[in-house]
């Protein structure tokens, strides 16, 4: 048996990327493409007057000017993500001459090549009656509601008297935290291209669920599912703003019908920043009530989010806090303001992340007032079983997380007392924070094809955002089947293949693998049975479950396996040129008895130069578990940039509006800084790797890794910064202003 | 964008005659201008392409100066030796800024006409005195957090962005600039103008002149000189503050001083009160700490910027101990 599983083997959509000929959405090569500029409102709430689109029309090049006033009808989905039909936004584009936020497209441009149409979408004069926009949240903190449910979790729950146990604690802490609007900016802006062929379309797409583009699309514009055909082989980064549909697929569909010819529609990264979504700015306020001992006795975590006037999205940030720690008594609220700014969605962890931050903080500022580690606060309250339901833990082993980082930190050196590390003039700092992230599983179906010349195809309509899908499909085909990795094809992204559930909520594993591997297991059992019944077939007689599929050879069970035949013998020799296997898998009354959840643990080290405000995350050590590690190359990889892009949080990244009109100011990589490399020094990723005995009945045993590496990690560098300096910083991100 | 002709020009002589056809922009690098005509910010009807002028030499001249050509990209002048060795504060300048596919297209005189990464200045929604005179500032009370303290008019309070002319200013450097009737030299601090009541009016270069070359002065301060950057992150970033300083030192005491500021000022900032501070004085921090109060006299905060104040100043401590110690 080759163990392909648990190898770190090398990207195999690595070779095509680096060499530029990875086709991402807006690379396939469609002959008679027109091109899309989609025009976006500058005014964040009122009505659109009037569209001059005359000029436009007249400019050289130019197919069609497409707006609420003359575009086809569009029908709003279902809007529900357990039936795929999720758009990002309920509000279907063109629906009407209102304006919600500043961003939203109010027209469209189709010319025949993209600088007409971008010159014609300059020449469109647009005439709003404009009405004061509502932008910030204090603004509109008198009309916050209590939202229901986040994707069937409750947003309003309470076990104990909080209050109760606050007023009768030992310590207690109490403070305010806020993170601001965040954006997702993957490399690869978002981008679709639309080929009509008769009544049936093909989109291609960059979309971390092609069965919800293709379900969301077909209602949205009125036609059958089955009609749609989405194409989305590479994703160039997504982080959750690929995950629901926005309205670009959209567009790009009606101006194709239109202009009758394809039309590809590239959002530019100014788009980017109210077309696909953001993380919304969160304001979380804290009290922690403790025994002496570090027992909590209460926790309650109160949290104000932004969603906008056109869908609800809730940044879920407490419902961690729920579970997180043993505590008796849990009081967990969330409100919302609508207000005029675009819609925000997932984003890497969403709630979770901006949660953490601001349970971490105080777990650390109570630390402090205790006189205590941090780590041992952590320890004390380990919860055994997860209190919010009631469930033991599929597999936990957070106290080991804590314990391999901390040992390769050398935490044990750590003074206790903020500012009381140096380097020279150098202040330093050593912070720690928790991590965690569900671990999701959903039904998922897959395609095994052993073809004659002994290669394997495997299939799934899933998704490869970069994180290396790709990679740990073939990985656990090459396992099952007894085929070298280098012989096995990946091929997904597109919506014809079985299906699959939605790239996001770090499911792709624990749903997809599992598939593939009966799958497998079915392309096997089909090819004892050919082996079994061909015509003179060196196992006649045979029964086909006493003849061994394995390694490539098929061999009588307790024979040497070069008795048998190749894989492609039995293929050759049938004049078969395939032999497909299927698999569908899917979570069952496990999901009743268990809570499955990944955790984890940083460390980080700060060195904070006083005099000139600035911080230098100069090392960090994180810990996982998450089960078992498919391919510990790819899973380091998810850990980096989860660090990275928590740096980013903790230290720079904040989309900021103009309050006065509603306009992001930031729309750019240059106004929005994100880390470079200068920005990340040394980085250890370490795993626990212990199987998940529960979560899928095969032993695979792995839960996702995708968005765990990014919760704790602004936390932790909060802490290191307080620990460096005694500056306490509960306001993301901490720019050098903040540490004057 | 809008349309516009685009062609080559081979000579100085031919660059001026066709300038002075009017609407003509002369383009290097482009690494400013072409973003700034795809946001419709720069609409030239003409692209003069001055690349294939014989201007990109760095050369020492008979009297100790150094004259570097206006077309010498940002990339070659950082790392060209003699700059390395006498002014090490222009190197240190330029390598902090931008990254290094943009300094290796960058130009030294294109680095000088770079305009300010002002949000509301970049994006034509909004009323702009720089793009449009008289038409309004939508920084003054919008968000302001990267803007100007020093300098500033009830007109504008958009930054100089650029790293490389803070240092040329702190080096005395000089600007050619040639036109018509001839060439002109300018001191660096002159070249850039205040924003005042005519803040579109960024530099002392007409319609019809071509900035030929940028002098170095010799100096006595190539022996300590330092360029302190001061940004959100470590790496491709506008400065929040920055200082290029240069310290002519005997025994303990400072005999003469150059404090320049970037990020914090409506131009690359020469602070002589900081200067005359130091002068006489001796070398420490808190004689360095006096000479940044010093030059953050008179500065003016908004809502969001009032924090440059005291991280210029750090910036001009930072820079003047690190210059002491190099």
């Amino acid at each position: 048996m080759s163990t392909a599983v648990g190898g770190s083997i090398s990207r195999k959509d690595g070779w095509v990327k680096v060499t530029g000929r990875a086709p991402y959405a807006a690379d396939h090569p469609i002959a008679g493409v027109a091109h899309a500029v989609a025009i976006q409102s500058t005014i964040a709430n009122g009505r659109i007057t009037a569209i001059a689109t005359s000029l436009a029309e007249n400019a050289p090049g130019v197919l069609a000017v497409i707006h609420h006033g003359n575009a086809p009808k569009l029908y709003r989905p279902e809007n529900d993500f357990m039936s795929a039909t999720k758009p990002g936004e309920a509000r279907v584009v063109f629906e009407d001459d209102r304006v919600h936020y500043s961003g939203q497209y109010v027209a469209i441009i189709v010319a025949e090549t993209l600088e007409q149409a971008r010159y014609a979408a300059e020449l469109v004069k647009i005439s709003y009656a404009v009405e004061d926009p509502l932008i910030e949240t204090d603004a509109a903190l008198d009309s916050a509601y209590l939202p229901d449910e986040f994707f069937g979790e409750k947003l309003t729950t309470k076990r104990g008297d909080p209050d109760g146990a606050l007023s009768g604690a030992a310590v207690t802490h109490e403070a305010s935290y806020t993170t601001p609007i965040e954006h997702h900016n993957p490399m690869e802006p978002s981008a679709s291209i639309a080929v009509w062929n008769g009544d049936e379309l093909t989109l291609y797409e960059t979309t971390q669920w092609v069965a919800g583009a293709r379900k969301t699309v077909a209602q949205t514009l009125g036609i059958a599912e089955e009609k749609i055909h989405i194409v989305s082989p590479f994703i160039g980064g997504g982080f959750g703003c690929k995950g629901f549909v926005w309205p670009h697929s959209v567009l790009s569909a009606i101006a194709a019908k239109k202009v009758n010819r394809p039309v590809k529609l590239n959002l530019t990264r100014k788009h980017m920043f109210s077309a696909c979504g953001h993380r919304s700015e969160t304001k979380q306020h804290v009290r922690l009530g403790a025994e002496r001992n570090g027992r909590l006795v209460a926790i309650d975590h109160d949290t104000v989010v932004q969603t906008s006037t056109v869908e609800e999205f809730v940044e879920a940030c407490g419902n961690t806090s729920r579970f997180l720690y043993s505590c008796p008594n849990v009081r967990v609220r969330h409100r919302a303001v609508r207000v005029n700014v675009a819609t925000p969605t997932p984003m890497r962890a969403p709630g979770e992340n901006p949660g953490l931050f601001a349970l971490e903080s105080a777990l650390d500022e109570l630390a402090y007032k205790l006189n205590m580690d941090p780590v041992e606060l952590r320890i004390v309250n380990h919860a055994d079983v997860n209190e919010h339901t009631r469930k033991p833990w599929s597999s936990k082993y957070l106290k080991e997380c804590y314990r391999m980082a901390a040992e390769h930190f050398e935490w044990a050196r750590r003074a206790l007392q903020p500012e009381s590390m140096r380097d020279g003039n150098v202040l330093v700092g050593w912070g720690m924070a928790t991590a965690t992230y569900p671990g999701i599983r959903s039904p998922g179906a897959a395609k095994v094809r052993l073809l004659q010349d002994g290669s394997v195809d495997v299939i799934s309509a899933t998704q490869d955002m970069g994180g290396g899908t790709y990679t740990t499909m073939a990985q656990i085909a090459a396992d099952v089947m007894g085929v070298a990795i280098e012989r096995i094809r990946t091929v997904l992204g597109d919506s014809l293949l079985p299906p699959a559930p939605v790239s996001g909520g770090s499911m792709t594993t624990a749903s997809i693998l599992p598939a593939i591997r009966k799958a497998a297991q079915d392309a096997l059992s089909k090819l004892r049975q050919l082996a079994a019944t061909m015509p003179a077939s060196p196992f006649t007689n045979r029964p086909h479950d006493d003849i061994v599929a394995e390694g490539g050879r098929v061999f009588p069970k307790g024979a040497d396996p070069s008795s048998g035949l190749a894989y492609e013998d039995v293929l050759k020799r049938t004049n078969q040129s395939e032999i497909e296997g299927e698999g569908y898998t899917g979570p069952g009354p496990e999901r009743d008895k268990f809570a499955f959840q990944s955790f984890g643990a940083h460390f980080v080290e700060v060195k904070v130069d006083p005099e000139i405000a600035t911080v230098q995350v100069s090392r960090v050590v994180s810990a996982f578990d998450v089960g078992r590690i498919v391919n510990p190359k790819t899973a380091r990889s998810q850990g980096y940039s989860g660090v990275i892009m928590g740096i980013g949080m903790a230290l720079m990244e904040h989309t900021v509006y103009d309050s006065r009109d509603g306009s992001i100011v930031t729309s750019n990589l240059a106004d929005y800084a994100i880390p470079v490399n200068a920005d990340a020094h040394s980085i250890d990723i370490l795993f626990v790797d212990k199987p998940d005995p529960f979560i899928d009945s095969d032993g695979l045993g792995a839960r996702g890794v995708g968005e765990i590496t990014v919760t704790g990690v602004a936390p932790a560098i909060a802490n290191a910064v307080y620990h460096a300096t005694g500056r306490r910083i509960r306001d993301l991100p901490i720019t050098p202003d903040k540490l004057l | 964008m809008q349309p516009f002709s685009y062609e080559k020009v081979t000579n100085e002589h031919e660059a001026i005659e066709r300038a002075r056809l009017g609407n003509a922009t002369f383009v290097a690098g482009g690494t400013t201008l072409v973003d700034l005509m795809k946001l419709n910010v720069e609409v030239p009807a003409a692209l003069v392409d001055i690349n294939a002028l014989p201007l990109n030499q760095i050369e020492d001249q008979s009297d100790g100066s150094i004259r570097i050509g206006a077309l010498v990209r940002n990339g070659d002048l950082a790392q060209d030796s003699r700059i390395q060795s006498r002014y090490r504060v222009l190197s240190q300048a330029i390598l902090a800024g931008a990254s290094a596919q943009l300094r290796n297209m960058a130009t030294t005189g294109g680095n000088l006409m770079q305009r300010t990464r002002c949000y509301y200045f970049r994006d034509p929604v909004y009323p702009c005195n720089k793009r449009q005179p008289g038409a309004g500032c939508a920084a003054m009370d919008g968000y302001n957090r990267i803007h100007a303290v020093l300098g500033v008019s009830d007109k504008c309070i958009a930054t100089h962005p650029s790293d490389m002319a803070v240092a040329l200013v702190a080096l005395d450097a000089s600007v050619h600039i040639r036109g018509a009737n001839g060439e002109r030299a300018v001191p660096i601090t002159e070249f850039h103008l205040l924003p005042g009541d005519t803040p579109h009016r960024e530099t002392v270069v007409r319609p019809g002149e071509l900035i030929t070359y940028v002098t170095l002065p010799s100096g006595p301060f190539g022996a300590h000189s330092a360029y302190v950057k001061l940004r959100d992150r470590a790496s491709y970033e506008f400065a929040l503050a920055s200082a290029a300083v240069a310290l002519q030192v005997e025994g303990t005491t400072v005999r003469s001083a150059r404090v320049a500021l970037g990020g914090v000022a409506t131009k690359p900032w020469r602070a002589l009160q900081a200067e005359q501070v130091l002068t006489g004085s001796t070398a420490n921090t808190a004689a360095f700490r006096n000479a940044a109060d010093a030059a953050l006299t008179g500065a003016v905060s908004r809502r969001y910027n009032a924090y440059k104040i005291e991280l210029a100043k750090r910036a001009i401590v930072r820079a003047l101990t690190d210059a002491l110690m190099d």
